[in-house]
């Protein structure tokens, strides 16, 4: 890329912000670059900031000028500038008070998880619509990428409607194991931070009093495969009948929050599921399960004596 | 392997009391410590773990200075024995406080034992005990039938190693397991017919 090019890119990121030229910019590129023979990456960096300086602006609401337009299937970087369009497929109850509006958001490639925050205060979206929303930043969790709006991205809606892939998987097995971190668990209370404490603590945030939350991860395993899967409160309730009053009664009964896994596990634990969700990383998120009962012995019964 | 991989976790595999308690042969596949030991079932698969249900019909503490629970878990092709003691707390209460007979599951890991006249008993060390359903247990006899009947279907498979290991290391066959399978499915059909005879009298 020449200087001019770059110059000319720089000026589309402050054209709303800054009277200034790509004149002026490629002059002051050109000086760094050909006089200082500094890299011009290097150079890049040091002009624009000085123009952040001068717009009074942080480098997180620059926007990226010409993002590449991705699927969010293609996702696969922390911290890129990306533009999307995309259906609003559900939104949740948001964990934080700093937190807008959380959910998932779609395209044929399939599901992203999105946050928008109150500061950067943006119009409210509506589940069913779709967008165009312009500059969202990419963000990674333990292998698990959403997208973050902020207060330089754009949203359009749109009148067409985006199809959204289905990625949902159904998967079958008994319930061989609920792991550590289900039941009754307390979530960081920290802004767009939904880590499960540890004894307490925030792997980033560190202590921190937490909000209460149901959950059950646990394997579901058909004698060939395992798969991971994960309750959400909803779901949780629904398969254990429990709900998050009754497991805060029952954890202050005991003064111990594990009783209420150990509860759960009572009655699911060696039972056969189906379950149907999205897959995030290695976990499918259940969004629909049954129980399985008893089948028919006569078909196996068949195979058997035929070999 | 490098360190931050995640363990891939062992599959539970599914055997009747037939099967399983002629699996006495245990193998690793690697020099490491903590690398899994295997069971090898005689239909030609390898089991870190197994996954079983079928009826608790008796708990004895037959621990001397602490606590160590032995249940009996009838299948319809014979019986499991499951032992648990204090590495083992939640198991071991669940025996404990558990009424035979009841339907339990259990998922546990295959452990050998030689006897003092040589023979090789085969037991479940448990990771989890808990009560079902007669659905469940049910569904867990027809779901292993169709998993014995996948490993024997393919036990002549030349690139099978574990069938292979199984020729070697056995001299039952499948004939035996393949028995099995009919018996229990067998099982289930009469129980069906038993539970459906009051009706057709009605």
């Amino acid at each position: 890329m020449t200087v001019q090019q770059h110059a000319r890119e720089i000026h589309e990121q402050f054209s709303d912000q800054l009277d200034v030229t790509v004149d002026e910019i490629e002059e002051r590129l050109d000086t760094l670059v050909n006089e200082y023979r500094i890299p011009v990456d290097e150079a890049r960096r040091s002009v624009v900031s000085n123009y952040l300086d001068e717009a009074g602006m942080d480098r997180d609401e620059l926007s990226g000028g010409s993002n590449e337009a991705v699927l969010v299937g293609d996702i696969d970087a922390d911290e890129q500038w990306v533009d999307l369009r995309v259906k609003l497929e559900t939104l949740w109850e948001p964990r934080a008070d700093s937190i807008s509006q959380v959910g998932l958001l779609g395209d044929e490639s399939g599901t992203i998880k999105f946050v928008a925050f109150e500061t950067s205060d943006l119009p409210e979206l509506e589940e069913g619509e779709s967008y165009a929303l312009g500059n969202v930043v990419t963000d990674e969790y333990e292998g698990t990428y959403s997208v973050k709006l902020n207060r330089t991205t754009s949203i359009t809606e749109l009148d067409e409607e985006i199809e959204v892939g289905d990625d949902d998987v159904t998967v079958e097995g008994a319930l061989v194991d609920i792991q550590s971190g289900s039941g009754l668990i307390k979530r960081c209370p920290e802004d767009g931070c939904t880590r499960v404490l540890q004894n307490g603590r925030c792997s980033e945030h560190g202590e921190g009093d937490g909000e209460f939350d149901l959950r059950i991860k646990g394997v579901l395993d058909d004698g060939e495969e395992v798969h991971e899967v994960i309750f959400n409160q909803e779901a949780t309730e629904a398969l254990t009948g429990i709900g998050l009053d009754e497991a805060k009664d029952m954890a202050m009964d005991a003064l111990d929050t594990t009783v209420v896994a150990d509860e759960m596990a009572e009655g699911v634990l060696g039972r056969y599921y189906r379950v149907t969700g999205p897959t995030l990383g290695r976990y499918v998120l259940v969004n629909e399960a049954e129980q399985l009962g008893s089948t028919d012995a006569e078909a196996t019964l068949i195979r058997a004596r035929s070999m | 392997m490098s360190g931050n991989t995640v363990p891939t976790r062992e599959v539970a595999r599914r055997a009747f009391a037939r099967e399983f308690n002629d699996a006495g042969y245990t193998f690793k596949e690697s020099d490491d410590e903590r690398a899994p030991v295997y069971a090898l079932l005689p239909t030609g698969e390898r089991a870190n773990r197994v996954f079983i249900a079928g009826t608790l019909t008796e708990t004895e503490d037959i621990g001397e200075d602490s606590e160590y629970w032995r249940g009996r878990i009838v299948d319809p092709t014979g019986t499991f024995f499951t032992y648990a003691g204090q590495y083992q707390p939640e198991a071991a209460s669940a025996l404990r406080d558990l009424e035979p007979p009841a339907y339990v599951a259990v998922v546990g890991k295959p452990r050998t034992f030689e006897t003092d006249d040589g023979d090789v008993n085969v037991s479940v060390r448990p990771e989890s005990i808990s009560v079902v359903d007669a659905d469940t247990r049910d569904r867990w006899v027809v779901e292993t039938a169709d998993r014995t009947l996948d490993r024997i279907e393919t036990f002549d498979d030349d690139e099978n190693e574990y069938a292979a290991m199984a020729r070697e290391q056995y001299d039952y066959g499948v004939g035996p397991y393949e028995d099995a399978v009919v018996e229990a499915l067998q099982s289930l059909e009469e129980e069906e017919a038993d539970e459906d005879a009051p009706e057709a009298q009605a």
